[in-house]
């Protein structure tokens, strides 16, 4: 008898697409608390951004993605109003495990000949509308069946469902909340230099540590903002990305929605405080020849502070277990050996269910961080690397970035993406 | 027939299909703490499930398991979201080991089952109670009704049991 879910994942998929496809445009909303508009017109608004980015016009795309928790608008109504028509759609229920997933199935679905360019989007009124953290609507919806043995118990909303992760590895590897606090000192850090970000504050430990218990480990200040936004990429072929004004950040691997065992309720299958990323890396890493000692800026999920480090550990950047050490070091400011989520990130600049993460890395490896710097004769930005508040938030010579999604403990998806050398 | 019922304000429903859940809940209900066992793998699994996540066989059989065990990890919520909990907290949702086929069929597997720390009465722990329960508090299961015949699972300190001597909290009360 062979007993499946405790065998290691089979990862031994085909390898020949590395390099082939690019993100050739990006664009978002600003991202507000009370957007005053709907879904529709925030999806809109960051396609059409997107479009002008790539320099594309509604005739250059035919394929569309989204992604949502019945919070958003469909492909169908966006792309009538930008006047795209579609060779291919397609709507999927998900949250932060979604942007990297659904580069996959572009590059799929255009490899397969029913399309050509893909734009991905995200629209949510996170804050006025469907509240992310779980108040409002979520909390409202009635508890039927497999639901009991969580809702039930109080037991919903992001912070809630990540606890016993969290505070289990505090448990088994001696990680301090101190420690982990890094990751907002770090991203708010990014933030104040993120015009657009929507808390530009720089926060010490200590503000972490003080600010209000919300559900055991998390304070309020390790845990993200919500926000009203939309954001879009746009995928195509590498040679069509070439034609595009601004350079293609090449995509090098990706790895979608890879579970944990016993993903109908991981828990039952330990250790608790390993996550995906324990069996996504042995995707990732082989399909993009890389590996974490090569990736230059990382864009790590930051529902909570806790996340962040947790992916930081099991996708291979520190040792098992010393993701407390990693996330404290300075490692990961701007600055340092590898900075993460430059922007901000979910916990600072604003929440979008990953893309915008990817967003943010697509500027740095084209060395176009939307910062204070000033823009030169050429009308391109002159990065300073002063990351003194205020100043460059652009990492010097980013040559490959790391993307690392989250659904949750159990499932998460990821993506290498290069700097474009013809 | 469905079965519905009214629990701290949250409706509870259990559709009349969803058969595995019934069975589940109505077993709670008469203080009888069921899970399902394999055929072919002779192993119980939880929550409920359509086939046996070691063999995927379809065939299970539901068999009588203790409820004891060991908090494995747990969520205790300061800032409550859902509206029946605002007048509960702190309040805990504890993961406990069972006792039962804790480390099978490999060394980090366990049927760890939900449920919110409570009194031997099925009241929500009190504050100070609370604070005396972390990873390695032993406990026992306690049955909390929604309607008649409809019960869900619970967590209690198990008294009788020899305790650790400080089970590991969150450093911050």
């Amino acid at each position: 008898m062979s007993l499946s879910s405790v065998s290691e994942a089979d990862t031994s998929t085909e390898k020949f697409l590395r390099g082939k496809y690019a993100i050739c445009g990006i664009g978002e909303t600003t991202y507000r608390r009370g957007s005053n508009e709907t879904t529709r017109a925030l999806g809109t608004w960051a396609i059409k951004n997107a479009m002008d980015d790539a320099g594309m016009e509604a005739g250059d795309i035919d394929g569309m993605l989204s992604y949502s928790g019945n919070d958003s608008t469909f492909s169908t109504f966006i792309a009538g109003d930008l006047g795209i028509r579609l060779n291919f759609y397609m709507d999927v229920h998900g949250g932060g495990s979604s942007t990297e997933a659904l580069v996959g199935i572009a590059i799929g679905v255009i490899e397969a000949g029913m399309c050509k360019t893909v734009a991905i989007f995200r629209a949510m009124n996170g804050y006025s509308a469907v509240r992310i953290g779980g108040t409002g609507a979520r909390s409202a919806v009635p508890i039927n069946g497999d639901q009991i043995h969580h809702r039930a118990y109080g037991w919903q909303s992001a912070g809630q469902m990540f606890a016993p992760t969290f505070l289990r590895h505090m448990y088994d590897y001696g990680t301090t909340p101190e420690q982990v606090a890094g990751v907002k000192v770090a991203h708010s850090k990014h933030a104040s230099n993120n015009p657009k970000a929507y808390y530009k504050t720089r926060y010490t430990v200590d503000d972490v540590i003080n600010s209000r218990i919300i559900c055991k480990p998390l304070h309020l200040l390790d845990c993200c903002v919500e926000t009203d936004n939309a954001t879009c990429i746009i995928v195509t072929r590498l040679n069509r990305a070439r034609d595009c004004p601004n350079p293609p950040a090449v995509i090098q691997s990706v790895v979608g929605r890879c579970c944990k065992p016993r993903i109908d309720m991981h828990y039952q299958h330990g250790p608790i405080s390993t996550v995906a990323g324990h069996y996504a890396k042995d995707i990732l890493w082989p399909n993009a020849g890389v590996g974490p000692e090569d990736i230059d800026v990382t864009g790590s999920y930051d529902a909570f502070t806790f996340t962040t480090m947790l992916q930081l550990e099991d996708y291979g950047f520190c040792k098992k277990g010393e993701g407390g050490d990693y996330v404290s070091s300075g490692t990961i400011e701007l600055g340092g050996a590898r900075p993460n989520n430059t922007s901000g990130g979910h916990l600072c600049e604003g929440y979008t269910h990953g893309m915008s993460m990817v967003i943010e890395n697509t500027r740095q490896l084209r060395g176009t961080a939307d910062d204070s710097c000033p823009v030169g004769p050429d009308g391109k930005k002159q990065h300073t690397y002063d990351y003194a508040e205020g100043g460059c938030r652009q990492v010097k010579d980013a040559e490959l970035s790391a993307n690392l999604g989250w659904a949750m403990p159990g499932t998460g998806s990821a993506m290498v993406m290069a700097k474009d050398h013809r | 027939m469905p079965v519905q019922g009214d629990y701290m304000g949250m409706m509870l429903t259990i559709d009349d299909l969803d058969g595995e859940n019934l069975d589940f809940f109505r077993y709670c209900g008469a203080r009888d703490f069921r899970l399902q066992r394999g055929k072919q793998s002779g192993l119980l699994r939880y929550p409920p499930a359509t086939a046996c996540p070691w063999t995927s066989d379809r065939e299970s059989e539901w068999v009588s398991v203790e409820g004891k065990g060991t908090v494995h990890s747990y969520a205790e919520v300061h800032h409550p979201i859902q509206p029946a909990f605002h007048d509960k907290v702190p309040y805990m949702i504890i993961l406990a080991d069972l006792d039962t086929q804790k480390g099978e069929p490999s060394a980090d597997e366990a049927i760890r089952v939900a449920g919110n720390l409570v009194t031997a009465d099925g009241e929500f722990a009190p504050p100070e109670m609370v604070k005396r329960v972390g990873i390695g508090t032993r406990v026992k299961m306690v049955f909390v009704d929604v309607v008649d015949g409809f019960a869900i699972p619970q967590w209690a300190i198990d008294e009788d049991a020899d305790q650790p001597e400080s089970p590991w909290r969150y450093p911050q009360e």
